[in-house]
């Protein structure tokens, strides 16, 4: 496979107006900084990891690059083309290339529809004239390959389990074969066991068609399994960019240290004598961000630098990138 | 013995998943809507009206607008309900047979309701569920286009209309389905507003479909069971209003007839002795307006088993 950079993010920020209390028409909105200055390379192939808590900009972050949520500033450069400058007509042709699985596999699904229909929607959208022979035999190729039975096609999505209705939500965001599956915790509605299933389905997946992944969680244990490389967001802001191994094995970022060493270990006796390190604190208002590194409210290593300057991602090692002041 | 298991539990898999189609939302509704006594006898009630207001026709020995001039004037002595004068509901004061002029007064009713609510319904479903979609400043304005209209009084309006243009049925169906889109379209507008947080509608604009066919594929649908809903309690609605200027003596034109003006003529005379009259039209008036919001009761519960 060749590793040819597919997209590259440069500088994204986007912004929400927020208006509080006895706020009148002409009061000045609060900016609520869902995604501050993120940059990265994906390139085809690569399936990269975004993690972080809830509330730290991982789904904006997504909904902005495919242009469902403004972006304040920033580029998008698809194959060099700047999404983000294209208008909505011109966006809505690079969507098929595009495509999204979502978190509540049923709510994702329209209540009124049958299966064939929910899968065959991206083809009818894109190829309109696509036969009606021609659109059942694939929606019936793509629900094999997914792992669904052929014959549930005029079934609807109620009838389905969790873990079935992600199938289809995969088997609607495969029918165009698309370049890039944007996978917005796509697990984690789900039950263990059948998390695993999916989670396989969607490595299968990727082998087999060439797809490129970002995947979006909060369990660290499924993005280590599924991910090359992995993104962990702290209100925003990268805090640490690199290869699944390291941040796994040398995590630089003492956010990251923190979140690395909070994954339980299958073993009780390595589990027991295992040093936690916990973060203290709540997570700052996003309205109202800590000056310098947004982490220093909560960091044990924090110095007066961190409160003065705002701490780079920098290179610590070949592929390895880390926003903090300390980074060893 | 595991294996042998393995293979029945696949065979049997493969037999419970080959059944065709599946079960949709309506049909689910359906059933539940079978099983409401009140809403299925209604409902049957209101097929039987229906069905009498073409069929009973045949069975007239008077047409609607013939006068049997032997009634006239002593409607009281003669006009009474009899199978022998084939005056099977009694006659009016101008010798009119009544059993005919209320088929023809119920058919009118009915459609007047009928014709209006689907207008109010087609109107008010597809501007609200645009405004809600669409939001901002379009969805502000035509907002604002609603609440101007809803201020102007609805009857005055209606009545007005009908004596500045004259009286006839395609004026009232004008005046009636003018206004009473409005009050739909900001129910539409409410659930649209809910629905278009929804996944599938995110999900709908990420693979790039339209505006429009997210609206017309996936607004509308999620949409019909509170629709459907609101027309079966619209309907009544439009024949109350129908019947009430009627009532005032600007409804429809003569001979035709409604429920309303029926009734009217009905109780002017109620104290001739001639309550047949009044009695045999408010009865199909009381008991269809019945059906309708026992039907719109049931659709309620059928459509939406979480709300009860």
């Amino acid at each position: 496979m060749n590793h040819e950079t597919m997209m590259q993010v440069e500088n994204l920020k986007v912004h929400f107006d927020v208006s509080s209390e006895g706020d009148m028409l002409w009061t000045k909105r609060k900016k609520l900084q869902a995604v501050n200055g993120v940059s990265f390379e994906l390139k085809s192939g690569e399936t990269l990891g975004i993690v972080g808590e809830s509330g730290c900009g991982k789904s904006t972050l997504a909904r902005a690059i495919i242009s469902m949520v403004p972006a304040e500033t920033g580029r998008v450069l698809w194959f060099g083309k700047d999404l983000l400058a294209l208008n909505k007509t011109e966006m809505r042709k690079h969507r098929k290339e595009i495509q999204m699985i979502f978190q509540d596999p049923l709510a994702s699904l329209n209540p009124r529809m049958t299966i064939g229909e929910i899968i065959a929607e991206p083809l009818k959208t894109h190829y309109p004239k696509t036969s009606k022979a021609d659109i059942k035999a694939r929606v019936g190729d793509v629900m094999n390959k997914v792992g669904l039975l052929e014959n549930l096609i005029n079934r609807y999505p109620h009838e389905f389990s969790g873990g079935q209705c992600q199938r289809i939500g995969i088997a609607r965001a495969l029918i165009l074969k698309p370049k890039l599956i944007i996978c917005d915790e796509p697990v984690s509605a789900l039950d263990v066991s059948i998390q695993a299933q999916v989670i396989n389905l969607l490595m299968d997946l990727q082998k087999e068609m060439g797809l490129t992944l970002i995947f979006i969680a909060h369990d660290l244990s499924i993005v280590k399994h599924i991910s090359t490389k992995i993104m962990v967001l702290y209100m925003g802001n990268i805090v640490e960019l690199a290869k699944s191994e390291d941040i796994y094995n040398h995590p630089r970022h003492p956010y990251t240290q923190a979140l690395i060493s909070a994954v339980p270990i299958p073993d009780p006796k390595i589990e027991k004598n295992k040093d936690l390190i916990l973060i203290e604190g709540d997570l700052p208002s996003p309205i109202n961000p800590p000056s310098g590194c947004v982490f220093r409210t909560r960091c044990k290593k924090a110095q007066d630098i961190c409160s003065q300057e705002k701490p780079e991602l920098k290179k610590a090692a070949s592929s390895h990138e880390v926003a903090c002041h300390f980074n060893d | 013995m595991i294996v042998a298991n393995k293979n029945k539990i696949k065979d049997m898999a493969e037999n419970l998943s080959d059944s065709g189609p599946g079960r949709s939302l309506w049909k689910d509704a359906r059933m539940r809507f079978m099983q409401n006594k009140a809403a299925t006898l209604s409902l049957f009630v209101l097929l039987v009206i229906v069905a009498f207001s073409f069929i009973g026709s045949h069975f007239a020995v008077w047409s609607y607008e013939r006068i049997d001039w032997n009634a006239v004037g002593s409607a009281a002595k003669v006009g009474m309900p009899s199978i022998e004068t084939g005056h099977y509901f009694g006659t009016d004061d101008l010798g009119r047979d009544i059993y005919s002029r209320v088929i023809q007064g119920t058919q009118i009713s009915l459609m007047v309701g009928i014709l209006g609510a689907t207008v109010a319904v087609v109107v008010g479903t597809l501007y609200g569920a645009t405004s809600g979609y669409l939001g901002g400043r379009t969805d502000q304005i035509m907002m604002r286009i609603v609440d101007i209209l809803m201020s102007i009084p609805y009857m005055f309006v209606l009545i007005l209309l009908l004596v500045v243009f004259g009286r006839s049925i395609i004026m009232l169906f004008v005046g009636i389905g003018l206004l009473s889109w409005l009050d739909m379209s900001r129910i539409v507008r409410g659930q649209t507003l809910n629905l278009k947080n929804k996944e599938f509608i995110e999900a709908a604009q990420a693979i790039g479909v339209s505006d429009y066919k997210i609206i017309m594929r996936h607004i509308v649908p999620n949409l019909l069971g509170i629709v459907a809903v609101y027309a079966t309690l619209l309907v009544p609605g439009i024949i109350l209003a129908e019947s009430f200027i009627s009532f005032l003596g600007l409804g429809v034109q003569e001979p035709l007839t409604s429920w309303g003006a029926l009734i009217k003529e009905g109780s002017n005379t109620i104290m001739y002795d001639t309550e047949w009259q009044l009695l045999f039209p408010l009865a199909f008036f009381v008991v269809s307006l019945f059906c309708f919001y026992f039907i719109g009761d049931g659709l309620r519960d059928a459509l939406d088993p979480k709300g009860r």
